[in-house]
Parts: structure tokens; sequence; C-alpha cells
């Protein structure tokens, strides 16, 4: 299998690598996942690398450059404009933000000779003016939480916007997929065995429901571990503990589905990390 | 404990043993001073405890005064020891305790629950080790000893599941509060899985707790008997009213055995199930849930009785935080001071007026601390 590399060109025109997003999978059958079309990036004669757009379509091949090197920031930004503006080209009537001003980034100082340095500064991405100020209803503030975002949909914000628009069908995938993982959560959460107890001891005896759990004050210091403990520390001192099994990697499935049933039985609470 | 694994409480409690067979060997000399700088570590912590497990003199008002005293030890959960000894050293602890107690009480109330799944091993090792208590043991039936075979085992052990007796002018009645309405047969489960499904919390599969129409006629023609003055204090797994229905903290026709005490003039209600302080009061009807010895359960998110004092969020690092027994002093009145022997924090005194007042009179402290 050969490297691929997808660049996600966001609006703020960030690069960032993504690796697949999938969902953890156990040992048991689960829903199918649904099909994911495949963006077959054509391979270069010269061995060069070929970089995919996010949108299944274009492509670039990038000269100069062999597959497993890796780019510079300036042959990145190089990159991804020349396949924005492909893309526009495709898409000549989409209602695409205007690039930024972070994209236009300032040349960077000549290197200098005394050992490794820090990236070049960025500027700061430009806040809109008055956030959400001149929208109908407020819009969404940082404030605002879970209410507004309800608020606004059916509020016809991504009219004319090509990139972003979903179906119906989209959201029932992401539901259903979001469902199933915290399901999954949800069995292990319960069952001693599964999450490796060896007192037949499992989450549910001492958090019916995933109460007392509160996931929204982590990160915090933790004074029984004496540091800083993130949700995933406390279940694998749970399970190390009154449940007497061996802790679970981070990228355990198991792990990951248990912090996706506890988040989710506690929707609604305000985030509130530090908390004692 | 036979067993090649030793748990951190178990390192624990043998350094602990070791630490007081030290203490025994020290000589007069010794042993003054390790308790004279015992004394003064207290005194200068301002450590005081208000009401100590043992008996207490209490103001000699109208009906005040403890005419006896029983203890319990409530919701053990026990597996067979070598796939647990968690639960099982905690029983153990709070026979130790109750046995230590001077003057001894009447008797000692189990509150049920004493097995996790109700398998015969579960509850014979419970039995074995409530043969230990001193005091004799009155016993009451949990979800948990109950729903593998219909609590056939647990009647061979114990006898009968509801009863009453008479008790230095105190009626006592003792329910079986956790029959269920049949969920299983037309899922087809097997006794294992019914007995799972009703061991567990939050699951909403099974039915809710309830008396039933038999017992309550049985209860019916057991008070009819009973002179309207005489104290009676009900003995019952599940609380006798409705607190929190998604987690079983319910009992179906609580209303309608509620009716059936009404007439009485001072009732008091043990229960055990909830594994947290909870005090209640319904009309004529004070309500006293008991500790667990295996672990608290948290306060349910709505319908918490406004009377109850809660204990805050137990400290998930200590085995014993929140867990503990206790003891119930019967006054004069007829009526009950509750005593929370809780294992890792100062005792807790629910007196028989701060309910009867409705928490006007002699409320118990309360934690600056969260209980989440």
């Amino acid at each position: 299998m050969t490297f691929r590399m997808k660049l996600i060109v966001g609006t703020g025109a960030l690069l960032s690598f993504a690796g697949g997003v999938a969902l953890a999978s156990g040992p048991e059958a689960r829903p199918p996942a649904p099909e994911v079309k495949k963006h077959a990036v054509p391979v270069s004669k010269d061995g060069d690398l070929v970089v995919g757009l996010c949108d299944g379509e274009t492509s670039l091949e990038v000269d100069g450059v062999k597959e497993g090197q890796k780019l510079t920031r300036e042959q990145a930004l190089r990159v991804s404009g020349a396949l924005m503006e492909e893309w526009l080209k495709k898409n000549p009537d989409a209602n695409w933000d205007p690039a930024p001003v972070v994209a236009q980034a300032p040349t960077p100082p000549p290197p200098s000779t005394q050992g490794p340095r820090s990236p070049p500064a960025v500027p700061r991405t430009p806040e809109k003016p008055a956030s959400g100020g001149a929208m109908v209803g407020g819009g969404v503030k940082p404030e605002s939480g879970g209410k507004d975002v309800k608020k606004q949909q059916g509020a016809a914000i991504q009219d004319g916007h090509t990139y972003g628009a979903f179906s119906e069908r989209d959201e029932a995938i992401w539901a259903a997929s979001t469902q199933a993982f915290v399901e999954e959560g949800n069995r292990v959460f319960h069952d001693a065995e599964l999450v490796g107890g060896t007192v037949a001891v499992s989450c549910d005896m001492c958090h019916p429901d995933a109460s007392n759990t509160h996931p929204e004050t982590y990160p915090k210091y933790q004074v029984q571990l004496g540091r800083v403990a993130l949700l995933r520390d406390m279940i694998n001192w749970c399970i190390e503990n009154p449940v007497r099994g061996k802790p679970l990697a981070d990228d355990d499935p198991k792990m990951r589905a248990m912090e996706a049933y506890i988040y989710a039985k506690r929707k609604g609470t305000p985030l509130e990390y530090g908390k004692k | 404990m036979g067993n090649k694994f030793r748990s951190i409480e178990t390192k624990h409690h043998e350094e602990r043993d070791a630490f007081f067979k030290d203490l025994q060997r020290l000589d007069r000399r010794a042993f003054m001073r390790v308790a004279g700088i015992s004394a003064g570590i207290v005194a200068g912590l301002g450590l005081r405890t208000p009401h100590s497990f043992q008996l207490v003199n209490v103001a000699e008002a109208q009906g005040t005064k403890p005419r006896f005293s029983f203890a319990y030890i409530s919701d053990t959960h026990l597996y067979e020891q070598k796939l647990n000894d968690r639960f099982v050293r905690a029983i153990l602890k709070a026979v130790d305790d109750v046995n230590a107690l001077d003057p001894q009480p009447d008797f000692v109330l189990f509150g049920g629950d004493l097995a996790q799944l109700g398998q015969a091993n579960e509850l014979k090792l419970g039995a074995q080790i409530l043969k230990s208590v001193k005091a004799p043991v009155k016993m009451m039936v949990g979800e948990h000893d109950w729903f593998l075979d219909m609590g056939e085992l647990w009647r061979e052990l114990f006898g009968a599941p509801n009863y009453s007796f008479d008790h230095k002018g105190v009626h006592f009645v003792v329910l079986n509060s956790i029959l269920e309405k049949d969920f299983w047969t037309e899922k087809k489960l097997t006794p294992m899985e019914r007995m799972k499904i009703v061991a567990g919390l939050d699951n909403g599969l099974q039915s809710r707790f309830e008396v039933g129409g038999a017992q309550r006629e049985w209860m019916k023609q057991d008070l009819a008997k009973v002179d309207k003055k005489t104290p009676v204090i009900v003995f019952s797994h599940s609380p006798l009213y409705k607190y929190y229905k998604p987690w079983n903290f319910w009992t179906d026709d609580a209303d309608e055995v509620q009716a059936l005490l009404k007439p009485f003039e001072k009732v008091t209600v043990i229960h055990g199930h909830t594994h947290q302080l909870l005090s209640n009061q319904i009309g004529n009807i004070s309500f006293h849930g008991m500790l667990s010895t295996a672990w608290p359960w948290p306060y349910a998110p709505e319908g918490l009785p406004k009377l109850t004092v809660q204990m805050n969020r137990p400290d998930p690092f200590s085995q014993f935080d929140g867990c503990g027994n206790g003891r119930m002093d019967v006054l004069e009145s007829g009526l009950v001071d509750k005593l929370y022997n809780l294992w890792e924090r100062n005792p807790i005194t629910v007196r028989a007026s701060y309910l009867a007042s409705n928490g006007r009179q002699d409320a118990p402290p309360r934690t600056k601390l969260p209980s989440y």
C-alpha cells in the first residue's frame, strides 16, 4: 500500500493532515458502515507525490517530490493553492469564502544558522466583525451553547454554499453511526468481563447511567493521582482498582466507546474543565 | 484468603493488623506514651466524634430515651470469595463492628442483597459469615438473593421472607418488597439472564418492585391484631415510596402499603437497596435508608426526598468510603434515632425528632462538598 495523503483545505486555509476517520471496530458485528466513494488518485509515472483534494475528484502531481517525502510548508501552501484554483474552475458558481489573510503569509525571515528554530509566526486569523451579530436571531455565539444551534437549524445559512451542504441521508448516517458507537460503550460499561474485570465488578455498579462520572470536569488535577488526569485516566484507574483489570490503551476501541457513552450521558451539561 | 492475588486493600489490612499486633506488645510505659501522643493529636486537630458508634446518653426529654437498640448490616452483594474478596472483607468488617458494640444490640437486622447473583455459593457464604454475629440476626430478602431461583435457596436457608414479631412493646413487620411482574417468560430468558437483568439498576428491562396483593392481605390481617397505639417498625428492602423509577428506587404499590400503616400513630420503615443516606417522612411514616457494605450508589437525578441530608460524593480511591453499617435506637416514643456508621467518616445520627418535626428540629450536619 503506497502512502496516500489527503489534503484537507478548510475555509481558514489551514493545512491539516487527517488520517482515515473510521469507527472503532470491536469484535462484534455492527451495522455496516456506509460505503464511501474512494478517491482514486492517479499514480505518477516518475514516482512523484500525488495529492488528492477532499472533493474526491481533483488531484495534483507535485513535481520533484517523491512519494513518501515530506512537503515543506511553502510547497504545501503552493499545492493547496493550486488545488483550490482547480476546484474553483470546476465549480464556478460556488459561493466560496474569499481566501482569508492568513493564506498570504509574510515571507519568512531567512533561516538562522543557529540550530533549529520554531516555525514562522502565523498572523492571527481575522475574526468576523461582531461575531454573529449581523445574523438574524443572533447566531451561535461561543457562550450560547447547544440551544442556539437548534434555533439555527432550518435557517438557510448554507444556501448557495456547495461545500458543506449535506443531505438528510448524511445526517441520518451520522446519527446512526454515533448512536452505534455510544451503544457499544453502553455494552462495555455494563459488562464486567468485557471491560476486563477479574472480580465481577462492572462500571454501572457504582455509576448507573454513568452518573458520578462527571466527564465535563476533565482534564483536572486528580489529587489522588498527583497529576492532571483525562477522563480516560480515571476510567483506567477504575478498571485497575475496583474492577481489577488491566488498563486499556488510549486507542482501544473499548476505551473510545466508553468515553463516547459517558459523554453522551452528560449531554447538555456545561463544560467545566478543572472542576474539583 | 487462599488467593494468590493480594489487592491493595488486603495489603492495607495486613499492615493495619500488624500495627495493632505491635501495639499489643508494647509495655505499659510505651503504651501510655503512644496513647498520650494520640490524644494530643486528636485534641490538636479538633476532632471530637459527636456521637460515637457506642450507645450514647441522650437528653431525657419526652420519649427520647432509648428503649432498646438494634444494629444493621445491609446490601453486602457477596460473590464467592475466590472471585471477589473485596465485598467479603467488607461484610467481615461489619460483623466485627456489631460484635464490638457494648452493650450488644437486641438483634441485628440484615437488610437484604446478601448475594450478588443469587448463586448458592454466594448465599451460603453469607449465611456462614452471619453465623458469627453474636446477637440474633433478623433476615430480610433483596432482589439479588431472589431472582435466580425465585427465592428457593434463600427460603431454605433463612425461612419465609415475610414475617412479623413483637419485641419490647414494638410490633415489627418484615416484608418481601422486591417482587416483580413476570418480564422473563415471554422473552424466554434463562434464570441467570433474569437474575442479571434484575441485578442491574439502569437497564429499564425489568418490572418495578412491589409487595403484591397477597402479601398486602397478609399484612392487613397481621396488623389487625395490633393496637393502633403500638409503635410499628416495618423492614422492607426497597424504599416503600416512589423515589426514582428508572433505577428501581421505587415500590409500585407503595401507596397501598402506606395506607395499611396510616391508622397507626408511630410508624417507621427501615429499608436497604439504595446504599446511601436517605431520610423521608410521608404523613405519619418515617423512612430511613440503610448503608451498604459493598458500594455507595449516587443520588438519583430527581425525586430525592427533601428531608434527605445528602452525603457528599464518596472518594473512589477508598474502598470503604460511603459504605458502612449502623444502629437504630428505638425510643420510648416508639420512633427511632438512626445512626449511620460511615466507615471513613464521622458517624451521622438522624434523629426521630428531625423527621417527626419535618426538618425543623435536630437537622443532621450537612456537608459543604457537592454530592454530584
